[in-house]
């Protein structure tokens, strides 16, 4: 398939999943991995962003930062619905295993199952993971 | 085919620039097309030319230079990591050039596959 | 079909173990690096792989397997072995590529 180029860049939708296993601030992988989300959606591709294992702490709640010197960077998922980025998923098992509910997080999310996950997971085209 | 590659770590700490390099070497040598190396996170440093490995120790950032001069390997080092890292153009090895992290997803676009080598 | 990718020691991560929760059957799960410890039988976590050998294909990076010193240890049964070549023929021939790390 040969694609072409104008200013508004490639006219394939494809899916990409970002998929987040790694807990905020400890490392840098959650904070740089929202920032590819950010970008993929000004492509206009079908974004889907699932949050399972320890990536489900990214959304917690009453994140504050002003300790640790580093940026909370919680609020940004907020507002990723602003960049039409509204497939939000949290892998059930994930959030049980740590005590968590829905309502721990700071935006609504699919709660999904291991097994739904798995089905969605195969559909996509291009996985991103960190 | 078109294959996509994304290292997310330095020559140093991890193996992933190891594995992502013969991986895209095997590639080129079973004649796919390497449509780009995307270098994000700590993988930025891979681009360092001011870098001295030991000299019985390999060289990445040799290696990843030659293989862009050898088959035109587009080697993309994401500006918003690479400024973080003090990775600018005047100290880049020959064959990497930086630009922006819609590179990265460009490529996710275009290759037929898109494959990440991390930590 | 998605090709997954376990970089991590099962003995040290959950890597394997959450790649394994969310793998569909007749998917492909290639081990590297660290996650060919994985791959090794007679340990406390073989059991995570023989369980779901046959329903998944599985398969191990040979040049991280020597590296290790692990040659001559006795694999799982039914874990082939590739080199970087068949790494790259495995991400041709599945849909997509999911790197666990």
């Amino acid at each position: 398939m040969e694609e072409e180029w104008d200013e508004d860049g490639p006219e394939v939708v494809k899916r990409f999943m970002y998929v987040n296993r790694k807990a905020p601030y400890g490392t840098v992988y959650a904070l740089e991995m929202l920032e590819k989300v950010l970008i993929a959606a000004a492509f206009e591709q079908d974004v889907h962003v699932v949050f399972m294992d320890d990536g489900v702490y990214q959304l917690k709640k009453e994140q504050e930062t002003k300790g640790v010197n580093m940026k909370n960077f919680s609020p940004t998922f907020r507002a990723l619905e602003g960049y039409d980025v509204e497939k939000l998923y949290v892998e059930k098992e994930s959030l049980e295993a740590r005590g968590l509910t829905v309502e721990d997080l700071v935006v609504p999310v699919e709660v999904l199952s291991s097994d739904d996950l798995k089905s969605l997971m195969s559909k996509q085209e291009v996985i991103l993971t960190a | 085919m078109k294959f996509g590659i994304l290292v997310n770590e330095g020559p140093f700490q991890h193996q992933a620039s190891d594995s992502a390099y013969l991986f895209t070497k095997a590639a080129l040598e079973k004649g796919h097309e390497i449509y780009r190396v995307f270098f994000y996170y700590d993988g930025v440093n891979n681009a360092n030319k001011l870098s001295e490995p030991q000299a019985d120790d390999r060289d990445l950032v040799k290696l990843w230079s030659a293989l862009a001069e050898e088959h035109k390997v587009d080697l993309v080092v994401c500006v918003a990591a690479a400024l973080r890292r003090g990775i600018k153009d005047d100290i880049l090895a020959p064959g990497f050039r930086i630009s922006g992290l819609g590179q990265l997803i460009e490529s996710g676009i275009v290759a037929d596959r898109q494959i990440t080598f991390g930590d | 079909m998605l090709l997954h990718t376990v970089n991590k020691s099962p003995f040290e991560r959950n890597t394997l173990e959450s790649c394994l929760r969310v793998c569909e059957d007749g998917a492909g799960i290639l081990l590297i690096e660290d996650g060919v410890y994985g791959a090794l039988d007679n340990t406390a976590v073989a059991d995570f792989i023989k369980k779901r050998m046959g329903n998944i294909k599985f398969y191990v990076l040979g040049p991280d397997v020597d590296a290790r010193g692990l040659a001559n240890q006795t694999m799982i049964d039914g874990i082939e072995s590739v080199d970087f070549g068949g790494f790259v023929d495995l991400v041709e021939k599945h849909t997509a590529t999911q790197a666990w790390l």
